[in-house]
């Protein structure tokens, strides 16, 4: 179990209150100064030490991520863009770092904006988070008038401006140049890469996106040193998480630990464990909505990173963890995502528009039993057609959920479509 | 109540106040870039026109910022949260995707039409509650909830759910958020009541 001295969001919950004066308490804004002066070699230095990947779900180094962008700041501005677009069914953990913890995404951007010579960050958050909005532009303006924004930021010479943008309910602009089509006023609509944002971003100039976890504890990685964040959690799987945990748990809760925690552990320790216990668990989504669920005998030793999951052919995703207990018609669950993935669809590619309106109807069709053995095929077969056929990977999101179920519950399905069969020919 | 509240709007201009704030959102921006600008603006006329967006609005933002109408019509049909229809003072959207549905979100909407006596799309006679079923709202871990105006109501179970939406209607004031006493928010918290999935 992470230390008490480890956690880096240590008031997640809000139970120290609210404000710069409380955050600093907790060891917010400490030696900024210093770390800027340090400046940009530095600091993409100890964020590649660390070995943080990228906490919005793809999971990619996050140091490596940031030293694509020019060296050199040249004609065109640089832009840091946040992803807080939080949306994916199973994670609110970028929730609580904004209404909780806002000035800790604050520096983070801050030393981004110095590793990567921009002197204008935008936030894009989901418009739903109405309150998340205002807290974070009351936590801007604090830091405003504090000198820790505009410009000549603590005498370091360094000018920064944040602008918060709000989205207005699009599942797609999670996904990065959608996200940035979306800030230009436009259609959420991903682009083709290459070229890619590092050279061509917002209007047209160098940007990077990040999601606001993995910007929130790049200060306390600065400030304790790369090797401290990668002494935590496991190799190419390193410091800590804020995991989500939801369904049927006694105690859904967002949680940090350790990165390579053992499912049984987080969810005992933290969650008050399983609804029924741990006996009575049938299946879990460890990622979000997007990432293939794994049966129960495949938790019992179940390490929560990266690699693991990526093993067992699912994924850490956003660590939103939906919990499903022997109660649940998993066959009913999946389709409820497949209708999320056919509502969330862009319409911009046709396998995707066309695919998860086929795979949605498919589901509807097995929740019923109301098929034939081979629409099992079938549907597998339309699934990897959607998969890796679409420009971003909202069609892989949309297949890979139906896809789990299948590899892992196909005679829970077969034995619907033929007790329906019975039940019919009965008739 | 649609064709007054539609005429209503046929000249529309943006308030003294609301062109204040416009102001400073232009500010955000590069001044060659003030296209960025269509969803703010979109969100403050709707707010200026009871929570719905139309068409004479959606010319007036585009005029303002300098693009076409159709641009503009193009995002707000984009996105789900413009709302191009009027709708009542509360506009509850209800989040059934599968967190929420794990904790009984479905049996929650059906006690929601019950009581309000109307199906997901639609607004009672009396203008005040419109229904919508939407997709995961972020606040997973508080399932089931939704969200009111600009508000989230969670943890919610058919008691404190009912109890809302009659407070509402009668004007009492109401708790934002978590519905658990003794709950703030996204930590750990035993609640045994807690609605078991269908």
């Amino acid at each position: 179990m992470l230390s008490k001295n480890d956690k880096i969001f240590k008031n997640i919950y809000g139970f120290s209150g609210f404000g710069l004066n409380v955050a600093k308490s907790l060891g917010d804004w400490d030696n900024t100064k210093s770390i800027i002066l340090k400046g940009k070699d530095w600091i993409l230095e100890e964020v590649k030490k660390s070995g943080l990947r990228g906490r919005g779900g793809a999971g990619f180094p996050t140091g490596l991520k940031w030293s694509f962008m020019p060296k050199e700041l040249k004609d065109k501005p640089h832009y840091v863009v946040i992803n807080a677009d939080e949306s994916e069914p199973g994670t609110c953990k970028d929730r609580e770092i904004i209404r909780n913890e806002p000035y800790k995404l604050i520096e983070g951007i801050l030393y981004a904006s110095v590793a990567m010579q921009a002197h204008t960050a935008y936030i894009y958050i989901r418009g739903e988070f109405f309150n998340e909005y205002n807290a974070l532009e009351r936590a801007i303006k604090e830091c405003y008038e504090n000198g820790l924004l505009g410009k000549n930021i603590l005498k370091t010479g360094w000018d920064l401006d944040i602008f918060v943008h709000r989205g207005a309910g699009a599942y797609i602009c999670g996904e990065e140049s959608a996200l940035l089509e979306s800030l230009e006023g436009k259609k959420g609509q991903p682009r083709l890469k290459p070229p890619f944002p590092a050279n061509v971003g917002l209007y047209g100039c160098p940007t990077t996106v990040s999601n606001v976890e993995t910007v929130s504890v790049v200060p306390e990685i600065l400030r304790r040193g790369g090797s401290w964040f990668s002494s935590l959690g496991n190799d190419n799987n390193t410091g800590t998480k804020l995991f989500c945990i939801s369904g049927h748990v006694n105690s859904p809760c967002t949680v940090e630990e350790e990165m390579g925690i053992s499912l049984k552990e987080l969810i005992n320790k933290h969650a008050n464990g399983v609804r029924g216990g741990w006996t009575e668990l049938k299946a879990v989504i460890p990622g979000g909505s997007s990432t293939p669920l794994l049966p129960a005998s495949m938790c019992n030793n179940l390490k929560m990173d990266f690699d693991s999951l990526k093993a067992l052919k699912s994924g850490l995703g956003t660590a939103g963890v939906i919990v499903m207990n022997k109660s649940t018609d998993l066959i009913k669950a999946i389709t409820r995502l497949s209708r999320f993935y056919n509502h969330e669809s862009c319409g911009q590619c046709t396998p995707c528009r066309e695919g998860t309106g086929w795979i949605l109807k498919m589901m509807n069709r097995l929740c019923q039993g109301n098929a034939r053995i081979d629409d099992i095929d079938k549907l597998n077969d339309v699934c990897s057609q959607v998969e890796n056929h679409t420009i971003c990977a909202l069609g892989d999101a949309a297949a890979w959920p139906v896809q789990g179920l299948i590899r892992h519950f196909r005679g829970e399905i077969e034995k619907r479509i033929l007790d329906n069969s019975l039940r019919k020919s009965a008739e | 109540m649609n064709l007054t509240e539609k005429s209503k709007f046929e000249n529309f201009k943006f308030s003294k106040e609301n062109s204040f704030l416009i102001d400073n959102i232009l500010k955000k921006y590069p001044a060659n870039q003030l296209g960025s600008a269509v969803m703010p603006l979109l969100d403050l006329a709707m707010r200026q026109c009871n929570g719905w967006i139309p068409e004479a609005a959606m010319k007036e933002v585009g005029r303002l910022i300098n693009i076409p109408f159709i641009k503009v019509y193009e995002v707000a049909t984009f996105y789900s949260m413009f709302n191009l229809k009027p709708i009542g003072k509360y506009f509850i959207q209800f989040c059934t995707t599968t967190p929420c549905w794990l904790n009984g979100s479905d049996d929650l909407l059906e006690a929601c039409k019950k009581y309000l006596k109307i199906k997901c799309g639609e607004t009672t006679e009396d203008g005040l509650f419109t229904l919508k079923e939407v997709e995961c709202l972020g606040a997973c871990v508080n399932a089931p909830m939704v969200q009111i105006n600009d508000d989230y109501f969670e943890d919610l179970n058919k008691t404190n759910l009912i109890k809302l939406l009659n407070d509402l209607k009668n004007e009492n004031k109401v708790k934002i958020g978590t519905q658990i006493i003794g709950r703030r928010g996204a930590e750990p918290f035993k609640n045994m009541e807690k609605n078991k999935n269908a």
